[in-house]
């Protein structure tokens, strides 16, 4: 295509925009709900998968010896935990270490229990990482089962849950997503059947005189793909600025929570990206849709 | 030949019989008058020719072209070759009368320069060049069906075809349009004019095809309207 051919297609669907004023709003809307959904969604998401990973990172075993065991009967222990299946390595932890660590992991709060470190209440204990996360579990099982150990400790149930929150959020995010989706795209064709049943006659003539049918559709998909990129912006600008608010007024706040936003950038550029990507995509779908039913003349 | 068609059958889905085996030529540089009652045909006829209806059975030859085989990709280069006219005009009535023309070559991605030039040629030949800037709305309607002729023969087809060119307009203005479709055929175009106007047929005397019921049931060179209305 000649370039000055495209520019006038350009020039054509820009001026439908205008042509049908309201439904050209209500597509606009349509799109720009919807991606901001799809958008807030995936920043839940991602949130939520680095959270997981990062949690998933530091689940670990915990297998308190019993207080009576021997030095032998501990270094016993060490080799048949090494012997069983899917476990990575095993390091000793003494209740000393152990009780740093629950201290330290308290910030300010932890101060009150360096009183007690002349009786330390702990045990000493194994740390044992599986080879996977979720394997965690049948490995936790295991070690419980082998003599001189006490009880083992690896968050119960925190994991799984979790998980079973990102699965959830991605599922409704998805259903709601392809919903607006389907939504977004019927008004958007709706709109360009409006531009093409008030242009039929201009496109009767244009047949007549010998255009081609691609010459015809290309005002219709750059009109879409307006509807779409259009409607793209507003959410992307509105995710943005929300985004880094939140991020920059409780990022950090967070963090004894053991959980962290991920910073802004550079995710809010690919997701800026994907929004307009899918808008135009939604666009020129919608168009196509319009424009092959009514172009059979 | 330019055009011929071999026993060409038009049926539409409501099992209405339009065209039931038509064997006609026309040479190239002909004149010719489609004649026949409303309902006859004749619609269906010129709709054939330049393949906005297709054949149910039978061939329809331009030239080279089977438009009963031609690719659906290929129409638009057909259209470039056959200029066509209704009765009721079928202009833009937001552009004015240039930009009506050139938009026949706009479509075709024809070079700015060029549109510019064929534009006031065909303007000149059917003497609109004075009301170039003028809307449709504020011509007479033979000065409207003018604007269509200008538009399609700017693309110099081989064939011109006007399905009642005539049909809206007073007697001294469709005599107007006769002067220049007959200029345009004199150019070497080939005319098929689908009429109702038993005077034109009769005074200005060229082939007359007579079509009722779907077939061909007069073929005259220099013939008469025939009809009473």
């Amino acid at each position: 295509m000649k370039f000055r051919t495209l520019g006038r297609h350009v020039k054509e669907g820009t001026k439908n925009l205008g042509r049908n004023g309201w439904m050209t709003f209500a597509s606009i809307s349509a799109v720009t709900v919807m991606l901001f959904v799809v958008g807030a969604f995936l920043l839940l998401i991602l949130n939520a998968n680095s959270f997981a990973d990062s949690v998933e990172d530091d689940v670990e075993i915990r297998a308190y010896i019993e207080l009576t065991a021997t030095p032998e009967q501990q270094e016993e222990l060490k080799e048949e935990i090494e012997a069983t299946a899917n476990v990575e390595g095993v390091t000793f932890l003494s209740k000393d270490e152990g009780l740093d660590q629950l201290i330290d992991s308290l910030n300010d709060a932890g101060g009150a229990f360096e009183s007690i470190r002349e009786e330390n209440p702990l045990n000493d204990a194994f740390v044992v990482r599986a080879t996977s996360p979720q394997l965690t579990e049948s490995v936790a099982s295991e070690v419980e089962e082998l003599p001189y150990v006490e009880s083992v400790n690896y968050g119960q149930g925190f994991v799984e849950r979790l998980f079973a929150f990102t699965e959830l959020a991605r599922t409704i995010g998805i259903i709601l997503i392809v919903g607006m989706m389907f939504t977004a795209m019927f008004l958007i064709a709706n709109t360009i059947k409006i531009t093409i049943i008030a242009r039929k006659r201009e496109i009767q003539i244009m047949k007549l005189v010998g255009a081609t049918n691609g010459f015809i559709r290309w005002p219709f998909f750059v009109e879409g793909m307006l509807l779409g990129i259009v409607g793209s912006l507003i959410p992307i600008l509105a995710l943005g600025f929300g985004y880094s608010y939140l991020y920059s007024r409780f990022g950090q706040q967070f963090e004894t929570l053991f959980f962290s936003l991920l910073p802004p950038f550079p995710y809010l550029w690919q997701i800026a990206a994907l929004l307009i990507g899918i808008g135009a995509f939604i666009g020129v779908w919608g168009s196509v849709m319009s424009v092959r039913k009514f172009l059979k003349v | 030949m330019l055009i011929e068609m071999k026993d060409v059958w038009k049926m539409y889905p409501n099992n209405v019989h339009a065209i039931n085996g038509i064997n006609i030529k026309i040479e190239k540089g002909e004149f010719v008058y489609v004649v026949g009652p409303s309902g006859a045909g004749k619609s269906t006829f010129i709709k054939m020719m330049y393949r906005e209806e297709r054949p149910t059975k039978g061939d329809i030859l331009i030239d080279e072209t089977n438009l009963s085989k031609i690719k659906e990709r290929h129409i638009p280069l057909l259209r470039r070759r056959i200029g066509v006219v209704f009765q009721d005009f079928k202009l833009l009535s937001s552009l004015t009368v240039y930009e009506n023309v050139a938009f026949a070559l706009e479509v075709i991605e024809e070079n700015p320069a060029v549109i510019k030039r064929k534009v006031m040629d065909v303007l000149d030949i059917v003497r609109l060049k004075n009301k170039a800037r003028a809307l449709p709305d504020e011509l007479s309607g033979g000065e409207q069906q003018r604007v269509a002729i200008a538009r399609a023969i700017v693309n110099r087809p081989d064939v011109m075809i006007a399905d009642e060119p005539t049909g809206n307009l007073d007697p001294d203005t469709a005599w107007e349009i006769m002067d220049i479709l007959e200029d345009i055929n004199q150019r070497g175009t080939t005319v098929v004019m689908a009429t109702h106007n038993k005077d034109i047929v009769n005074t200005l005397k060229r082939r007359v095809i007579a079509i009722e019921s779907g077939r061909v049931v007069r073929d005259q060179a220099r013939g008469d309207y025939g009809y009473e209305i």
